[in-house]
């Protein structure tokens, strides 16, 4: 089997009595979608802060692209290749879109301290950023500021700032949240595409969307991961019928 | 030409003019004025780069325009009444050598107040950035050797290679140009890889750490390069009056550099300078009618705040664009 690109190994965090995760350990493999569900309060998006660095944990392992992540901050992480969304879109808002995704193509770059040229005129920060912008359906919104852009684009902008930075992973914190059922289905059949990029930590909500895109689901309930497996072991797995898709799913 | 760019071109040809219209008219009181404006525009240009780019509201950059201050006072004494300063080493009353130890001093002194300071944001960056300008300002008056609470007389007005410092209108063009200078490196920093990153920060700090640039890096040398701005200017007022008192490191000081970038334009390329122009006109011509002027001020200041947030540039220029 291949080495996995990110591995969680025993993941524990509580806040007082709650325990929100709870002896987590989940891997992300090279070129496969692995879907996070579970119920709302189940710990999903308390895990992706740990992962992304915003969240410290309590005990437990993080390693990612073969490298102990645990002492590095979310800026450290980001530089190894985490390509991280965010649940509520979290962008540049006085920025246009272009100048969002050039952010991104500055800091893979690695060359923030540099005070004189402008960056606008800089076609080594501005190619990158339109060729994602284009490959997220962005390229005609390039020069509207980024608070200005509908919810939906605003998703799309995020992927594209993930695109750019070149990340080795992508967690992707509830993508389709908010997203109309056309603009659904439109993130979708792109996510599929983005898999050959790298791959990808979806946590969802969208059930179809996670049974048409993951290779593996891990389900979540009270901090723990109660099951994982594929997607026809998920759907029939009694525990998870029970605690999380209910009756008829 | 954007109206931007057209507002700002008035504002430093304007600035640049009204001394030789003073002359010609024989009023050449108003140079010294145009010269404050001057000073103080790049004064909060400095400011501007922390607090308009990076969000960073330093409350204590008075100490920064009080060390630039007292670097022109100490090195002329000391080159005055020909004492060594440090180590042999001589004073001196050469402006640019002043500058350069008034611009190295807070800069370092600006590294060690930003290494605490930007680990904390909002209200507690506001007052630690006061605290420590009060710790300066205190020690200030606590220091005889350098005149203590009654500050330090430079008698006369430090050098400039060719030109003759005492004129008003050949210091009015060192100000001057030096305010230039000061404009062009804030557009070139704002417009730069680290200025997106700056800026980028200000409006969504987990934002540029998601993409893996850490924000204290940035906002420290931001602040670093504002104070040595900042105290270059500093230097530049203690000629104007050829005299430092440890009033230039209070925080009515920090305070005036902050009004002058709100009344300007918050983040503006020539807000500081026309916040500066607005700001020495009100003292000016209300300074003569009444010592309280300042309320005057400040009712303005309430007006700029409630009604046009984006100062004199915001009404002349409208709102601010990012390519």
């Amino acid at each position: 089997m291949a080495e996995p690109i990110l591995e969680i190994r025993d993941l524990r965090k509580s806040f007082g009595a709650l325990q929100a995760t709870d002896g987590v350990s989940l891997t992300l493999l090279p070129g496969e979608i692995h879907a996070l569900i579970g119920p709302n309060g189940a710990g999903k998006s308390t895990l992706i802060h740990q992962i992304a660095g915003s969240l410290k944990p309590d005990s437990g392992d993080i390693r990612f692209a073969g490298q102990d992540v645990k002492p590095l901050d979310m800026a450290a992480r980001a530089r190894l290749g985490m390509g991280r969304t965010f649940q509520v879109s979290s962008l540049a808002p006085e920025f246009s879109a272009l100048r969002n995704v050039m952010l991104a193509v500055q800091a893979r770059a690695g060359s923030s301290f540099r005070f004189f040229r402008p960056v606008m005129r800089d076609t080594s920060l501005t190619e990158p950023a339109r060729e994602a912008l284009a490959r997220v359906g962005l390229a005609d919104r390039a020069d509207i500021p980024a608070a200005e852009l509908s919810h939906g684009e605003r998703r799309q902008l995020e992927i594209a700032i993930a695109l750019a930075l070149g990340a080795k992973a992508f967690l992707l914190d509830e993508p389709m949240a908010g997203m109309g059922p056309e603009g659904s289905q439109a993130l979708t059949s792109f996510l599929a595409t983005l898999r050959q990029e790298a791959p990808i930590l979806l946590v969802e909500h969208d059930m179809d969307a996670v049974f048409a895109l993951a290779d593996r689901i891990s389900v979540l309930v009270y901090g723990r991961i109660i099951a994982t497996g594929t997607v026809d072991e998920i759907r029939n797995h009694p525990a998870v019928r029970e605690a999380y898709l209910g009756e008829g799913a | 030409m954007s109206r931007e760019t057209i507002v700002t071109a008035f504002l430093v040809l304007g600035l640049l003019a009204a001394p030789f219209v003073a002359q010609a008219i024989g009023e050449p009181f108003y140079i010294t004025l145009a010269t404050r404006m001057a000073i103080l525009g790049l004064a909060a240009t400095g400011l501007n780069i922390a607090l308009g780019l990076g969000g960073l509201v330093s409350f204590g950059h008075a100490a920064f325009f009080g060390i630039g201050g007292y670097a022109a006072g100490i090195l002329a004494t000391h080159a005055f009444n020909g004492e060594p300063l440090l180590f042999g080493l001589p004073g001196t009353n050469q402006m640019i050598v002043i500058w350069l130890a008034g611009a190295v001093v807070a800069g370092i002194i600006a590294a060690l107040i930003g290494l605490i300071s930007l680990r904390t944001s909002g209200v507690y960056f506001i007052m630690i950035t006061l605290a420590f300008a009060q710790m300066i300002y205190y020690f200030a008056i606590s220091w005889p050797a350098y005149g203590g609470e009654d500050g330090l007389s430079i008698y006369v007005r430090n050098g400039f290679p060719g030109l003759n410092t005492l004129a008003p209108m050949s210091f009015f063009l060192i100000s001057f140009a030096l305010l230039a200078a000061g404009l062009v490196l804030f557009a070139l920093i704002r417009d730069s890889r680290f200025g997106a990153a700056l800026q980028a920060g200000r409006q969504n700090e987990t934002r540029l750490a998601a993409v893996g640039i850490a924000p204290f890096r940035i906002r420290l040398a931001a602040f670093i390069l504002s104070a040595m701005l900042t105290a270059v200017a500093g230097a530049l007022f203690a000629d104007l009056n050829r005299f430092v008192s440890p009033s230039m490191f209070s925080w009515h000081m920090s305070g005036e550099l902050i009004v002058l970038i709100i009344l300007g334009g918050v983040g503006r390329l020539a807000g500081p300078l026309a916040g500066a122009i607005v700001y020495v006109l009100f003292e000016f011509a209300l300074g003569g009618i009444t010592e309280h002027w300042q309320l005057f001020l400040g009712l303005i200041l309430l007006a700029v705040v409630l009604f046009a947030r984006g100062g004199v540039m915001g009404m002349f220029a409208g709102r601010a664009r990012h390519g």
